[in-house]
């Protein structure tokens, strides 16, 4: 790791009445790292995402980005360098996906984006530009978190925290639209975190795996030390699934 | 049909008041409704105890809580001085506003707590400030929502603002509460189709700037805006016409819900029309308001009853006799507000009990005190105020009077429920004109229970010391005997060959030979 990493959590904890959904965890992400956060529901890989952009806020522990403790300023502001994709996507649906994208800029005072930027932001999620000028309700799922995708961009963040991102879409979108984030990385040089159950889309995606369970990491492999037997019982419970389905598949042909 | 139409035209005035009254009233619930709405929404307890209220206020008939405004401003004196009005526009615009409040604030805390909680997600996520939040997200996605309570509440202020005529705001109640007195049907189906159309205009305009906001066409709710706005100009523009500019020079003339009130009102109208004043009429205030009204100069003239006065206003309780009476009156309006007591019309209208000649005659009924002793099993029935009033517990305790039944009517219908044998004994009014058309009796009241009620003849400080004024209403001064009044009251309120009101203040200034140079 080096001397100062990107992202750091330090003795983080969250409580949730009863549940300590986050325990106690530290845990260094290097800049341009894709990390997944892999776990069964309840594990805790959303509450710890979202202490990083504070819409949870940890009850001890500190959370540092660039050195810097994201408490150390106000809310919005951190929020604004730090892309948000999340699987209800959230866009506004009385504004066109044109204003949806510009509103980050605009509440951050820089004030109105050119169209061209826009356009710019439209083409790297791949959807025609025209589609500017349609209303949410107008678009499909797959679409409608292209567009989501955009906006988290739209604040030149270099980080990307993503939710579940292709939660609700079919299997098709969800590959297509996993790729084109894979590339989006790469192209843009950001660091992401991405949350999701499915440990396929973890061991595709992404170049560090965190296996979470019950507010703790059980497990920090690469895909290929996971996919040849490494991170202990729980990891290797969540890797036979799709290797089981893969053999399955494979026995059928 | 020519008659409805003629009352429909002659309510410009009514309509212009009506709709500033009730814009105002529905701007005053939506200013109370929208930060008590954003407030409501962060916090249970709070939407808890607004809507609570909101909700009670809603329970209150609006006929009570446009009165309640009447003692609570008059307490309010305290604090704001003798100069805050206690009539008219401010005490119903405050009543109309709380009014408006419930549908404003429900629809407003339903939308605000009901925004789809991924859009609150995601305007947090990309980092909007709790302003930015509100503006940008919450208050476009309720809009739609508090658009449609700010229709509905304005359809339900326009029918309630007709309430506002009870309390001396001028309004389309005015014709509604005169017809109904007078049992003129046109008036009361002017007044009703001018209130009904102008509920439905407004709600068409408003449901285009509602649909126009939800369905994102704003040059839609444009359109309805400007039109509301355009008629809201108009009303304003009419309101504010050198002909009501110089009110200051009108002189405005109160009348009480009945007939008699409203044709001594045109009587007096007439005349001082003929002496080049200019009047308007607040007809239909509620009893009690009036006196406090003239004395208050909010009305100039009233005509009120000694007993009346005697027991509300100075709080006494004995009979002193009539003459006694009526001095003790003139001087202590003349100490207490400087109203002036122009003098005594001629005729009593005094509370009497009243029943069929033929019951009467029958059953040997021929005193209060025949009935106390033998009629506990009849019904008396009486006007709302009348088993309110002191007169009634005097009048009961005086002679022990004791009944079976005791049985409100509205004055008109009272005599009919003598007839319909719905009550057995009423109170009633010696002037009257039913008494002497349904053969009526009154019971003689040989403890004199019941004090006099001389019709006198008040002017408000205002113009108490106007000589032109005294002069010109100087031929009323005791000239209208019990017989004429009551052939006037009957003239409006019999149904076969009915007469408008200003038909029978003519009738009546004709008869005493009063009428104006101008019809002599």
């Amino acid at each position: 790791m080096a001397a100062t990493p990107f992202l750091a959590f330090d003795q983080v904890s969250k409580r949730f009445g009863p549940t300590l959904a986050v325990d106690d965890i530290s845990l260094d992400i290097a800049r341009g790292a894709f990390v997944a956060l892999v776990g069964a529901s309840g594990s805790g890989k959303s509450t710890l995402l979202k202490t990083v952009n504070r819409l949870v806020e940890p009850d001890a522990g500190r959370v540092l980005i660039d050195g810097a403790d994201v408490a150390s300023e106000p809310a919005p502001l951190v929020r604004r360098r730090i892309g948000y994709v999340f699987q209800g996507v959230g866009l506004f649906t009385h504004r066109t996906v044109g204003e949806n994208i510009a509103m980050v800029p605009r509440i951050s005072g820089a004030g109105r984006i050119a169209e061209e930027r826009i356009g710019e932001l439209l083409d790297l999620v791949e959807l025609p530009r025209d589609i500017a000028t349609r209303y949410p309700e107008a678009l499909s799922g797959g679409q409608r978190q292209r567009v989501g995708i955009a906006r988290a961009l739209a604040g030149d963040s270099h980080l990307l925290l993503m939710d579940e991102p292709f939660g609700a879409l079919d299997p098709i979108t969800r590959a297509r639209l996993g790729e084109r984030v894979r590339a989006l990385h790469e192209e843009l040089g950001l660091t992401t975190v991405m949350v999701t159950h499915d440990m396929a889309e973890a061991l595709l995606l992404a170049n560090r795996v965190l296996v979470m369970e019950a507010g703790r990491i059980v497990a920090d492999e690469t895909p290929a030390a996971l996919l040849a037997g490494a991170g202990g019982e729980a990891a290797q419970a969540l890797v036979a699934v799709p290797r089981d389905q893969a053999r399955r598949l494979g026995a059928a042909v | 049909m020519s008659d409805l139409l003629a009352a429909l035209l002659g309510l410009g005035p009514q309509l212009a008041d009506h709709i500033l009254l009730s814009a105002a009233a529905v701007a005053l619930g939506l200013g109370l409704a929208l930060p008590l709405a954003l407030w409501a929404a962060r916090s249970r307890n709070v939407a808890g105890v607004a809507l609570g209220f909101a909700s009670l206020v809603q329970t209150i008939p609006a006929l009570a809580l446009l009165a309640l405004f009447f003692p609570i401003l008059l307490a309010a004196r305290a604090v704001f001085g003798e100069g805050l009005p206690t009539l008219g526009f401010l005490p119903a615009w405050l009543a109309l506003g709380l009014y408006a409040l419930l549908p404003i604030l429900r629809n407003a805390v339903t939308a605000l707590t009901h925004v789809d909680a991924e859009a609150l997600e995601a305007a947090d996520g990309i980092g909007m400030t709790r302003w930015q939040r509100l503006r940008h997200v919450e208050a476009p996605l309720a809009a739609p929502y508090v658009m449609a309570g700010i229709r509905t509440a304005s359809v339900w202020t326009i029918g309630a603002a007709t309430l506002a005529t009870t309390i001396g705001q001028r309004s389309l109640g005015d014709p509604i509460f005169a017809g109904l007195q007078t049992q003129n049907w046109a008036l009361v189906l002017a007044g009703c189709i001018a209130s009904a159309s102008l509920a439905l205009v407004a709600d068409g305009l408003l449901g285009l700037v509602e649909r126009g906001i939800a369905s994102r066409r704003p040059m839609l709710a444009w359109i309805g805006a400007v039109l509301a706005l355009a008629g809201l100009g108009a009303a304003a523009f009419a309101v504010a016409q050198p002909g009501s500019a110089a009110s200051r020079e009108v002189v405005k003339i109160g009348a009480k819900p009945f007939s008699e009130q409203y044709i001594l009102a045109h009587a007096i109208g007439i005349m001082l029309e003929d002496a080049g004043y200019r009047v308007e009429y607040r007809d239909g205030l509620g009893s009690a308001v009036v006196h406090e009204a003239v004395t208050s100069s909010a009305i100039d003239i009233s005509v009120d009853y000694t007993g009346t006065l005697w027991t509300n206003e100075l709080g006494e309780s004995g009979n002193p006799g009539r003459e006694a009476m009526f001095d003790e009156i003139v001087n202590w309006e003349q100490r207490t507000s400087g109203t002036k007591v122009l003098g005594r019309l001629g005729f009593e209208n005094a509370y009497g009990l009243a029943m069929e000649r033929e019951k009467a005659t029958f059953g040997l009924f021929n005193s209060i005190a025949d009935v106390a002793e033998r009629g506990q099993s009849m019904t008396i029935g009486g006007d709302p105020e009348w088993f309110e009033r002191p007169e009634w517990q005097a009048v009961r305790e005086a002679y022990g009077l004791r009944f079976a039944n005791q049985r409100t009517f509205a004055p008109t219908f009272m005599y009919n429920a003598l007839k319909s044998g719905e009550a057995d004994v009423i109170s009633a009014y010696t002037s009257d004109g039913r008494i002497a058309a349904d053969d009526l009796v009154f019971l003689a009241d040989p403890l004199e229970a019941l004090p006099s009620y001389d019709a006198i003849l008040l002017v408000s400080p205002r113009l108490a010391d106007d000589p032109e004024l005294a002069a010109a209403l100087k031929p009323l001064i005791g000239a209208i005997d019990v017989q004429t009044m009551r052939e006037a009251n009957l003239m409006v309120d019999r149904d076969e060959d009915k007469r408008s009101v200003d038909e029978a203040a003519r009738w009546l200034l004709d008869e005493i030979g009063a009428q104006p140079a101008s019809t002599r």
